[in-house]
């Protein structure tokens, strides 16, 4: 009789417990979620106020100046746009042929042993740090490239301003082919995880019909592939554009533009790399944040439309 | 008569060959480049390596000889902190969007953790230097949050990668022994899990190792001994390398050189490990 209330006691005592723990488990996950959010919206904020100083005196017109003069206090960001945009071009060039073709050997053709080594290397290349791999460029590959390929190049292809300059160790085409080695691994990696999820059954009905093996990748795989595709080189156009290491050790520096590749230069990202000590006004640290803020929405922006195209592209998946 | 592939059908072959001799040239070259850039740095670094290069201060400008045991001690004192701050954080992310949060606010935490690892790791240096080390001096802790913010989405998706492959009937054989969800959680799923949320966190403290752009506004004026105290500019590795390699001085290359080997070596053997142990972990979990 007496033990009835008892074991009712404990219940509640449990119950108690549960829901109080339940509680404080969601409270603090919840609270850990909103300090994530909290900093990024922090990020967004310092960056533009900081820029505010550059804004209010330079406005959008900043965009377009050409000068970055720490005497006079003129800046302009111009010159790093063009160049962010000419290296990561150069990168996007070279990587992505390479990286599908590399997802294609992954996922196609080779044999399953060698697959996983294969594959965990291609990614070890981008376990390299940034700043190992401008060392390497700068020294090892800068003056390799100036030595035998800008001056075929040039020999060849010489008649088209990009490549009418003459050969030099830094600049802005051996930047672009630094960034290339770190776009590869990224474009690759996600391109060989979308060309399995190709179903099978679609591949060898190609095959059945009598495809040969391109046949069916082009047709089947690369055709079925080809949103993800555009997600993987725009996420690795992202990393392009925010490079900053590696870029300003192997691009020379100049706030200039040219047509000619082979000459230095700058990116936006590898001015502000490349101020970390210089910038002594206010105004000239307040157009280095503004130079970040222009990254920022770079950033933002190819990193959204990577997801929205993941998303969209995985309902007509799940339609299908 | 005999049936032989002619015209149309061997150009398609022929073709067909060509493709995927390309596309297995263009892995090999790929796993050539790594071969290359390893090989340079250690063909270049090994000959300076030494007990004392390791043990010994910085050298002071333009002096012969010196060490790198400032940095090795930095480096291991920033990445530390950020791992103490992103590691329980990014667990705790990664558990409300696994386990609790649903619908629109589910979607939009994930996308803030997807925006943060694309953001470019320059804006994270300004952010960190704006905020705290402009119009003060700089300071290690600077470089450790910026670094945490590095490590936080990393630890997060690798967290919810194995949650992901716990299965739903571990979770509901634990409700239905009576046990609440804050017990399932910490109880049942966790533990479980634990070794894909550690491997995940050594791959981030690997990526954050040899990160330089979060570092470079916040502590990079630096004396040359060991210093401990994270509220001071800490030497580092990766700083260090950047700045010696736009020395002119051949020596500082040569320095440049060995303690890119030993980061290189600390990055290449924690990510190669990990891979591993959680390529063990998801098979364990998987099926």
């Amino acid at each position: 009789m007496s033990t009835v209330p008892a074991i009712e006691n404990l219940r509640s005592r449990g119950r108690f417990r549960d829901w109080l723990g339940d509680r404080l488990l969601v409270i603090v996950t919840a609270t850990a979620s909103i300090v994530a959010v909290v900093v990024m919206g922090a990020i967004v904020w310092k960056v533009v106020d900081a820029s505010h100083l550059a804004f209010s005196k330079f406005g959008i017109a900043f965009l377009w100046g050409t000068v970055w003069d720490a005497n006079k206090g003129i800046f302009g960001a111009l010159p790093g746009l063009y160049g962010t945009v000419v290296t990561s071009l150069i990168a996007l060039i070279v990587a992505v042929p390479f990286s599908i073709a590399i997802a294609l050997f992954l996922s196609e053709l080779a044999p399953r042993g060698a697959r996983g080594v294969i594959g965990a290397l291609v990614e070890t290349l981008a376990a390299i740090p940034s700043v190992v791999l401008g060392l390497w460029g700068i020294l090892v590959m800068g003056p390799f490239v100036a030595e035998h390929i800008e001056p075929w190049l040039h020999r060849t292809l010489g008649f088209i301003p990009l490549f009418s300059g003459s050969p030099q160790s830094s600049g802005v085409f051996i930047a672009g082919l630094v960034l290339a080695i770190m776009v590869v691994p990224i474009v690759a990696s996600i391109c060989r995880e979308l060309f399995l999820s190709v179903p099978h059954d679609i591949e060898e009905g190609a095959l059945a019909l009598g495809a040969t093996r391109w046949e069916m990748v082009r047709g089947v795989i690369l055709s079925s592939s080809r949103p993800g595709i555009a997600a993987a080189v725009i996420l690795g156009l992202g990393r392009a554009i925010g490079e900053a290491i590696a870029v300003t050790q192997v691009i020379g520096a100049g706030w200039t533009i040219q047509w000619n590749l082979f000459s230095t230069g700058d990116t936006l990202a590898s001015r502000i790399a490349g101020q970390y000590q210089g910038a002594a006004s206010n105004i000239q640290i307040s157009s280095l944040f503004y130079l970040g803020a222009i990254l920022l929405v770079f950033g933002l922006v190819t990193n959204l439309i990577a997801q929205v195209i993941v998303r969209r592209f995985d309902v007509r998946m799940g339609g299908n | 008569m005999t049936l032989r592939a002619g015209g149309r059908a061997r150009r398609r072959r022929i073709v067909n060959r060509l493709v995927e001799w390309l596309a297995t040239l263009a892995a090999l070259g790929a796993v050539a480049m790594l071969a290359i850039v390893i090989w340079s740095v250690a063909k270049r670094g090994a000959g300076v390596l030494s007990w004392g290069f390791l043990t010994e201060d910085l050298p002071l400008f333009g002096q012969p000889g010196g060490g790198i045991a400032p940095l090795i001690v930095g480096s291991a004192i920033l990445v530390g902190i950020a791992t103490a701050i992103a590691l329980p954080v990014g667990m705790c992310i990664a558990i409300f969007l696994q386990e609790f949060a649903r619908g629109t606010v589910r979607a939009a935490i994930q996308l803030v953790i997807d925006l943060m690892a694309g953001l470019p790791s320059i804006v994270l240096g300004i952010f960190v230097f704006g905020l705290l080390v402009y119009g003060h001096p700089q300071n290690g802790l600077a470089g450790a949050y910026a670094l945490a913010i590095v490590m936080l989405p990393l630890i997060t998706r690798a967290t919810q990668e194995v949650l992901r492959l716990v299965p739903d009937s571990q979770r509901e054989g634990a409700f239905a022994l009576g046990a609440s969800r804050w017990r399932t959680v910490l109880g049942v799923i966790l533990p479980s899990t634990l070794g894909g949320i550690l491997t995940g966190t050594v791959l981030a403290v690997a990526r954050a190792a040899g990160e330089t752009a979060p570092l470079l506004f916040v502590t990079s004026i630096y004396p040359n001994t060991i210093q401990w105290d994270p509220r001071h500019a800490l030497p580092n590795m990766p700083v260090q390398i950047f700045i010696w390699s736009e020395s002119p001085d051949p020596n500082d290359h040569k320095r440049a050189w060995a303690t890119a080997l030993v980061l290189i070596l600390f990055v290449l053997a924690t990510s190669l490990i990990s891979r591993a142990v959680l390529a063990r972990t998801r098979r364990n979990l998987g099926r």
